[in-house]
């Protein structure tokens, strides 16, 4: 099978984040980066696929240059060659802008699955898969833990709500949007760091895709969340905290 | 265009709850825009959803029915919900933000040449609809600039459904043209795990631990916290997608919903997936090094600091308030 994984570089899960002047995304300068979690799962997918039933696996991002050492570490997990995506705007297109660019570079390479995570970490849209495949003409399933293939496509296991799940049946080529948990990650190997030096990765600009970008959603501004509770934050020392807590909970709150 | 729309979803033969707090995110939009709220049900067999629905003070329920969509697929709703829309031109779509419209509604948007805002917690003048950021670490405010009708899913719990008031709507139905070759996808039966024998949700008192705890060896800690307590443990995903802890004490979207009386958060950010499934809890207590974490937006009390400092502390200090 011949695999594209579509993977989004995010920031760092702790990393403090600021509002820039414009108020209407964060200050990037200072920032680390990573690959987003459920899209690292998604990779996990594909190589295991890969081992099991031989073919190609195939990474493909957009964003700027700083997106490198993200397909870097992707090409080192055993993802064969990368695609990706040059572009500077990212954050002015829509989830329809972005998705149009991943389907018209992952049209190119008429794969037979392409997979993604279920939802990034920054933006949380949680569709940029589901609209590819729709762009593309393809079928596809959301919240994926497992990916068998069959005689005539590929059966997987879908999650449903409240520790339900659900098997669905699919014809290839179709996309994916993967869920975190359904493997055990795998780590780079000095190997595989050494090899991904020399993998390929090929550039192409959003101008060279030629797709539309005039968003129809526009994120006007950000801030920061209003809170829904007022917090008695327990100040001092590790053991002066856990005693004011004790206290708080047994004859303030008394539920202790 | 003309009309709000509001997708609702059936669950145990009756329309669910995030349904009815979609209907009131619809309705607070429809006093904006100064439009009627319809309320749409799919399936093959919608009537008594229709009735259910229309025993509330909306304009309109539209029965969507046709034998193709007795059992959800994407290509079938997204095949019917296109045809409904083309047919009436609504100002708007609204729909609860669940598995299912994750699923689906992205896709009949980008049909339809737009984008889906998704997950929103707030209409605000503009309209401009709120949705988090970063995890929950910031909001965005989001505007619909293109020509068709702006589509908008909701975050479970982010309105009221009994703002929704009594009255008596009008029933239509709606037969789309569905063709068994346009369903790609074929659906098996939803089944369980694991068989559960954990009931987290009648537990009176929860220490739940999240990726702040780093690895599994440290969970011990929080166990011995837990044990000291008397309260049972529970976890965030990223904790039982590592396998540190089984599936079945997971909290949040994917997992168990909990009302305790005391919910203890330990080592968790507080992303919305998690937030979902504790947020009732009657007392709430975070411990985490982040003070921005939004663990804290939703907490009573609340320490900044290492767990592993504070954890042991809070054990000891329980142990001896008990004695």
């Amino acid at each position: 099978m011949k695999i594209i994984v579509a993977i989004k570089q995010v920031p760092e899960r702790d990393a403090q984040v600021r509002i820039d002047s414009s108020a209407k995304w964060i200050d990037e300068s200072g920032l680390q980066w990573a690959l987003n979690e459920s899209d690292a799962y998604a990779l996990e997918e594909a190589l295991q696929q890969k081992e099991k039933n031989g073919g190609e696996v195939i990474v493909l991002t957009a964003g700027p240059e700083r997106v490198g050492p993200t397909i870097r570490e992707a090409l080192a997990k055993g993802a064969d060659r990368a695609i990706h995506i040059d572009c500077n705007d990212l954050a002015s297109r829509d989830a329809l802008g972005v998705a149009r660019l991943l389907a018209a570079a992952a049209k190119q390479e008429s794969p037979d699955l392409i997979l993604t995570g279920l939802q990034s970490e920054d933006l949380g849209l949680g569709q940029t898969g589901v609209i590819v495949a729709e762009l593309l003409g393809l079928p596809h399933a959301t919240l994926i833990l497992q990916v068998e293939k069959t005689e005539t496509g590929i059966k997987v296991k879908r999650e449903l709500e409240e520790g339900w799940f659900q098997s669905v049946e699919l014809s290839t080529p179709a996309v994916l949007t993967i869920q975190s948990g359904g493997n055990k990650l795998r780590y780079a190997t000095l190997m595989g760091i050494k090899k991904a030096k020399t993998k390929d990765v090929r550039r192409v600009t959003a101008a060279e895709l030629a797709v539309d970008s005039t968003p129809v959603v526009v994120l006007e501004r950000i801030a920061l969340p209003q809170k829904q509770k007022t917090t008695q934050m327990l100040p001092g020392t590790p053991k002066e905290a856990a005693a004011a807590l004790v206290e708080k909970l047994k004859f303030e709150a008394r539920v202790l | 265009m003309s009309g709000i729309f509001v997708v609702l979803q059936e669950r145990d033969g009756r329309v669910s709850r995030a349904s009815w707090e979609a209907i009131a995110a619809g309705q607070l939009l429809g006093s904006q825009l100064n439009q009627p709220v319809t309320a749409v049900v799919l399936g093959a067999a919608t009537e008594a959803l229709a009735t259910e629905a229309a025993a509330k003070a909306i304009a309109q329920v539209v029965r969507v029915d046709h034998p193709l969509l007795a059992q959800y697929t994407a290509d079938g709703f997204i095949t019917a919900l296109a045809q409904l829309i083309q047919s009436q031109s609504p100002a708007a779509m609204v729909l609860p933000h669940t598995y299912q419209v994750r699923d689906y509604a992205p896709a009949l948007a980008a049909r339809l040449g737009q984008v889906l805002i998704s997950d929103v917690v707030a209409i605000g003048d503009g309209p401009t609809f709120t949705r988090q950021l970063l995890q929950g670490r910031l909001t965005g405010a989001y505007r619909p600039t293109g020509s068709g009708p702006c589509f908008i899913s909701v975050q479970a719990g982010a309105f009221r459904a009994d703002a929704v008031q009594a009255g008596a709507a009008e029933v239509t139905t709606f037969t789309p043209t569905i063709d068994t070759a346009q369903i790609r996808t074929q659906p098996g039966e939803p089944f369980r795990g694991a068989a559960q024998t954990v009931d987290l949700g009648s537990a009176q008192l929860i220490v739940a631990v999240g990726r702040g705890i780093k690895d599994a060896d440290n969970l011990p800690l929080v166990q011995e916290l837990a044990t000291a307590l008397g309260a049972e443990i529970a976890a965030s995903r990223p904790i039982c997608d590592n396998g540190w802890l089984p599936m079945e004490r997971q909290v949040g979207s994917s997992g168990q919903t909990v009302s305790p009386k005391l919910y203890l958060a330990v080592g968790i950010s507080g992303a919305i997936q998690h937030l979902v499934g504790m947020k009732g809890s009657q007392c709430i207590v975070a411990i985490n090094k982040d003070p921005d974490a939004p663990i804290f937006e939703v907490a009573d009390y609340g320490i900044a600091g290492d767990l592993f400092e504070v954890i042991p502390a809070l054990t000891e200090a329980v142990k001896a308030a008990k004695q």
